[in-house]
């Protein structure tokens, strides 16, 4: 026997519909003790891959009217018998139902349980399930489509394109040291070099599309930075869409970090508006323009404000100084004024200009971060990284192909070689879940969020 | 009329290399025991090859010979040309390989059973096996009825066995023995998985027929490395081996014939080994191959028959002769024994536990060819296996079971009882992920505790080996503590090796860790070097060299310990394991795994799967 687990599939907001998902040996026979058909009929004997329209009632009380659909194992997402309510959306009605199905005899789904038990049925493959839970979280399109790429095998396939590489290296000693008398010619030592090097370019260009994943997944913590009044506020507020900052004319309105997180064309930003950066007398203030400095150092992209209406100050020449070493768009505000700025000050920084009060500039601004965060010459029907396990499987990979070559070069012997070769196909099986430990997977599903 | 002919605690079917080790075992163990053939004159006869050991199957004897069993005091006893393979690809593949006088080795080996006490050796042919509660009996041609604990099965190709030459076809075992045709019935009336797989070996020639001028020599090893711990003076090289290949008129005269094959006219339903090819099959898959090696063999020192090892074939026997006749040196050949492919009977080995016992029938065992494997030193490991644990089973011992990072003895068992077979499994360095600590050099080290455990290495044997240990241990102490001057005569050493000069003073164990430079190399300039046997030498020059990588197979190992040491209940059903997805439920209940580790390792189940199967675990504690 299976227990039957249910949740709420859907997010919990407002509006369109809402959807319980039961799963389990008992998932029709639950269902059943909720759900009345005007025919009659139960939802036992239905067929698998069936819809029926009924009524959601607990105790004789009417919940609300409901679309029952029908799975029979194994066909369903998670190979069990699986019923879905679909109720007219809110909160309220849905998290009803859910607790009349949990009281019916079902248990509230675990994180990701219902993933976890269509992986152990053998209806996902463990990259699949990373990728289906990236594609729960996935906001943006870019992301989505990076995420059902994944799904569809592209990093699978690339990890096994590279592990035939790999497996073919390796039987080429295999065959050299297990048959050492029967005549086989010389081992083809070019093609062998060739293939380890072609098997490390793969890998770091894989391992390179990691950050690009992660900024497309996670977002990028971003940093607005400026002296103060120069307009860091209303760029927040432009922004998010909504006046989150509190917009003055006097310098230094903004004591403290606000954060907000934003969506800049496909790129999630998790912005936060600094204290004006100068030097200050004010206690509170001088604290804010401390943290300030800290976001600086600590946020991935730094939005630099300046306004383009006044000269240069030293406030802002710090600042400048302080972007060295960062990935950074230097925005100039208030280019609907007459322009007092010395511009050649800025011309080694990717720069935009805009006019944060009036709203325009913002399509520069997102081709500017594209560029800066390396999205833009990313391909999101290619394979890429998505984890940190993946990630890590292909660093042991590449460390062990990088080891070979080494050895091979130094003069070690065949048998050490081939060695370090099986240890890169074993972390790369690893990666595709094909040798995954029970570690491996419990870490995976602990991700996910309940419902799906 | 049938007659009782006795009580015993194992009965061994079969004296090939697979029942002499179990039948040896058994009885050194103090089980009395009977060991069966269908002729006395075919007792650990090599009707293939006259050579023990080669890749990985020279690993598999000294891992025997660790463990107690007999093959390699046999073939250095009887060998007649002895070499080392792969000397230039590292010392985790160094393979030694012995070309075998098969008549003596025969002499020898069945003398040793007749010597051995608790045990008796008989010509007979079974034609029944039965259960009787916990009791097997076997059964006779001459109706004599044998009561025992436990029953070995080691028949390698005598069990319904079928020999093939062109069109002719006719029930017989190897080398014209006599086939066991009823036990076969017998076994399938039990029940077991049986099917068909084949074999083939090439002619036996006449030397005096072969023209040797022109072709190229192979010669033994100076000095020579020998299988056993025991054997204290290796013997020398007595023969030369010579090397001849094929050519297009072999290739011409192959294709013609090649519907006379009986492979390739259908009449084969068994399935050959990949590993070990007829000379037709060579030519049809390897058809761009412009010939193929060929090497003449001598078959032992009071005869002049040769084996062709490389062109085993199951043509017709006027094709034989034509087709080696093209060959250069064999033009006028004499073929004495022509070539023919054998098919015969063997059990699906996922049908067997590690412990080499049919899962289904506490108490029979399988051992060898008849478990799906080929050669005679996988055979031999199986049977030293399947004896051993017959005679714990008799005496009420836990199992057996040897991990695969122990041993080639258990990467072989493991892969044949867990993932199956679907040819003739054939032993390979490759097959072993953990191959650079399984080494010939360090058998010893790996197994005689072991085999001093279960009782089959005695004092003195043990005694040597702690001695072995103790000189290793302190060679290699020597060596990290030892710093030798730079001279003139030590860097031109090193850059003649292509690696680097010294300028100061350099530990001899670093020297030793360049790949380019081993300990022999450096002997002239390592003064205080203590007077010890090769094989200590070698073993710490190994294990200095191998350091590292040792040190991560050992965290492989331990990292799967954990997995290996969790043991499955016997007789699990395992459908009531909630979650399991059909087909794991389906292969896992066919293999019946004795540990997770093994569980894992079974092709069709998941990682996924395991962690169900240790949840119900968990749950059912």
């Amino acid at each position: 026997m299976n227990e039957t687990i249910a949740a709420i599939a859907t997010p919990l907001s407002p509006g369109g519909i809402g959807i319980i998902r039961i799963s389990g040996d008992d998932a029709k026979a639950i269902a059943d003790q909720l759900f009345v058909s005007p025919s009659g009929a139960s939802l036992s004997q239905a067929k698998g891959y069936s819809a029926h329209y009924g009524l959601l009632k607990e105790n004789g009380e009417k919940i609300d009217e409901c679309i029952a659909l029908v799975f029979s194992a194994p066909k369903s997402y998670t190979g069990e018998d699986v019923v879905e309510f679909s109720l007219h959306g809110g909160v309220f009605v849905v998290k009803k139902a859910l607790r009349a199905v949990l009281s019916t005899g079902a248990r509230l789904a675990e994180p990701g349980e219902f993933t976890k038990r269509a992986y152990f049925n053998g209806k996902l493959t463990l990259t699949e399930a990373e990728a289906i839970m990236d594609i729960i979280s996935a906001g943006g399109k870019q992301a989505l489509q990076a995420a059902n790429t994944a799904r569809n095998g592209a990093l699978y396939h690339k990890i096994q394109e590279i592990t035939q590489g790999l497996t073919v290296a390796a039987a080429h000693i295999s065959a050299f040291t297990d048959f050492p008398d029967e005549g086989l010619p010389d081992m083809d030592f070019t093609l062998f070099e060739e293939n380890l090097r072609k098997a490390k370019e793969e890998l770091n260009r894989l391992l390179s599309t990691f950050d690009s994943g992660v900024v497309l997944r996670e977002g990028i913590s971003c940093a607005i930075i400026g002296r103060p009044n120069v307009g860091k506020s209303t760029l927040m507020n432009l922004l998010s869409g909504c006046e989150r900052s509190i917009v003055t004319d006097i310098a230094g309105t903004t004591r403290d970090v606000i954060e907000e997180t934003v969506k800049l064309g496909e790129v999630f930003l998790r912005l936060s508006d600094t204290a004006g950066i100068r030097n200050t007398e004010d206690t509170v203030e001088s604290i804010g323009v401390h943290r300030a400095k800290e976001r600086l150092r600590e946020a991935a992209l730094i939005l630099a404000v300046f306004d383009a209406s006044e000269e240069l100050t030293d406030d802002d020449r710090e600042i400048l100084a302080l972007l060295a070493d960062k990935k950074s768009v230097i925005i100039i505000n208030k280019t609907d004024l007459p322009v007092k700025m010395d511009m050649d000050s800025v011309k080694h920084f990717k720069t935009i200009q805009i006019s944060a009060a009036k709203g325009t500039g913002l399509e520069e601004l997102v081709v500017a971060v594209n560029e800066t965060t390396g999205l833009a010459a990313l391909d999101p029907n290619a394979a890429i990284l998505a984890s940190e396990r993946q990630k890590n499987c292909v660093i042991k990979a590449n460390q062990a192909v990088t080891a070979a070559e080494n050895e091979y070069k130094t003069g070690q012997m065949l048998d050490i070689v081939g060695f370090e070769l099986e240890e890169a196909i074993t972390a790369l099986l690893e990666l595709n879940g094909e040798k995954a430990s029970e570690t491996v997977v419990n870490e995976v599903f602990s991700r996910f969020c309940v419902g799906k | 009329m049938k007659y009782n002919a006795g009580q015993y605690d194992v009965i061994v079917i079969g004296a090939g290399h697979a029942g002499i080790e179990a039948a040896l075992a058994s009885s050194r163990l103090s089980c009395k025991t009977i060991v069966f053939t269908m002729n006395l004159d075919s007792v650990g006869n090599l009707p293939c090859n006259p050579s023990i050991g080669g890749t990985a199957k020279g690993h598999l004897v000294c891992e025997i010979d660790a463990l107690g069993g007999e093959m390699g005091k046999a073939a250095d006893a009887t060998f007649i040309q002895s070499r080392m393979l792969n000397t230039g690809k590292g010392q985790a593949v160094h393979s030694l390989r012995a070309q075998i006088d098969r008549r003596n080795y025969a002499s020898y080996m069945k003398y040793c059973l007749e010597k051995q006490e608790n045990l008796e050796l008989k010509q007979a042919e079974i034609v029944e096996i039965d259960k009787n509660g916990k009791e097997w009996i076997v059964t006779t041609h001459l109706n004599g009825v044998y009561h025992a604990k436990t029953v070995i099965i080691a028949t390698g190709t005598f069990l319904t066995g079928k020999v093939y030459v062109g069109e002719v076809s006719y029930p017989s075992g190897p080398d014209g023995m006599f086939p066991a045709t009823r036990l076969g019935e017998a076994l399938k009336t039990l029940g077991l998985p049986l099917r068909r797989f084949k074999t083939g070996t090439p002619a036996r020639v006449n030397r005096g027929s072969i023209d040797f001028t022109g072709l190229e020599i192979q010669e033994g090893d100076d000095p020579i490395t020998p299988f056993s711990y025991n054997t204290e003076t290796p013997g020398e090289n007595k023969v030369v081996c010579h090397i001849t290949w094929t050519n297009e008129k072999t290739k011409d005269i192959i294709l013609e014939n090649l519907h006379r094959s009986p492979l390739y006219a259908g009449q084969i339903e068994g399935v050959g080994p990949r590993y070990c090819p007829s000379i037709e099959d060579k030519i049809v898959r390897f058809a761009d191959k412009e010939r193929h090696q060929i090497f003449i063999e001598p078959c032992g020192l009071q005869t002049e028959e040769m084996y062709l090892q490389g062109v085993s074939s199951s043509l017709p026997e006027e094709v034989q002769i034509a087709l080696y006749r093209t060959v250069k040196g064999l033009e006028k050949v004499q073929i004495m024994r022509n070539a023919y492919a054998i098919e015969y009977d063997s059990i699906d080995p996922t049908a067997l536990q590690p412990t080499l016992e049919v899962t289904a029938h506490s108490g029979l065992y399988g051992a060898g060819q008849f478990n799906g494997s080929s050669g005679y030193e996988e055979a031999a490991a199986q049977g030293l296996v399947a004896g051993i644990n017959a005679a714990r089973k008799v005496k009420g011992l836990p199992p057996f079971v040897l991990q695969r990072s122990s041993s080639y003895i258990g990467t072989l068992i493991d892969d044949l009882v867990t993932k199956g077979c679907t040819d003739p499994y054939r032993m390979m360095t490759s097959r072993s992920e953990y191959r650079l600590l399984l080494r010939q050099d360090n058998a010893d080290e790996r197994l005689m505790p072991f085999g001093r455990e279960i009782g089959l290495i005695d004092d003195e044997q043990w005694q040597r080996f702690s001695e072995r240990l103790r000189q290793k241990e302190a060679e290699i102490k020597r060596l990290e503590s030892t710093y030798i001057k730079p001279s003139a005569a030590l860097n031109e050493l090193l850059v003649s090796r292509e690696t680097s000069p010294v300028a100061s003073g350099v530990k001899l164990a670093d020297l030793i860790r360049r790949p380019q430079i081993s300990h022999r190399d450096i002997k002239r300039f390592d003064e205080t070097r203590p007077q010890l046997a090769e094989q200590i030498f070698l073993k710490a020059e190994v294990e200095i060299k191998y350091a590292g990588y040792i040190k991560r197979q050992l965290a492989h190992i331990n990292e799967q310990q954990r997995l290996e040491e969790r043991k499955i209940p016997e007789g699990l059903d395992y459908h009531n394991v909630v979650g399991l997805r059909k087909e794991a439920v389906e292969k896992l209940a066919k293999v019946m795994p004795y540990s997770i580790g093994q569980a894992s390792r079974i092709s069709g189940v998941s990682p996924a799967d395991i962690s169900v199967l240790l949840i119900y675990l968990d749950k059912i504690k």
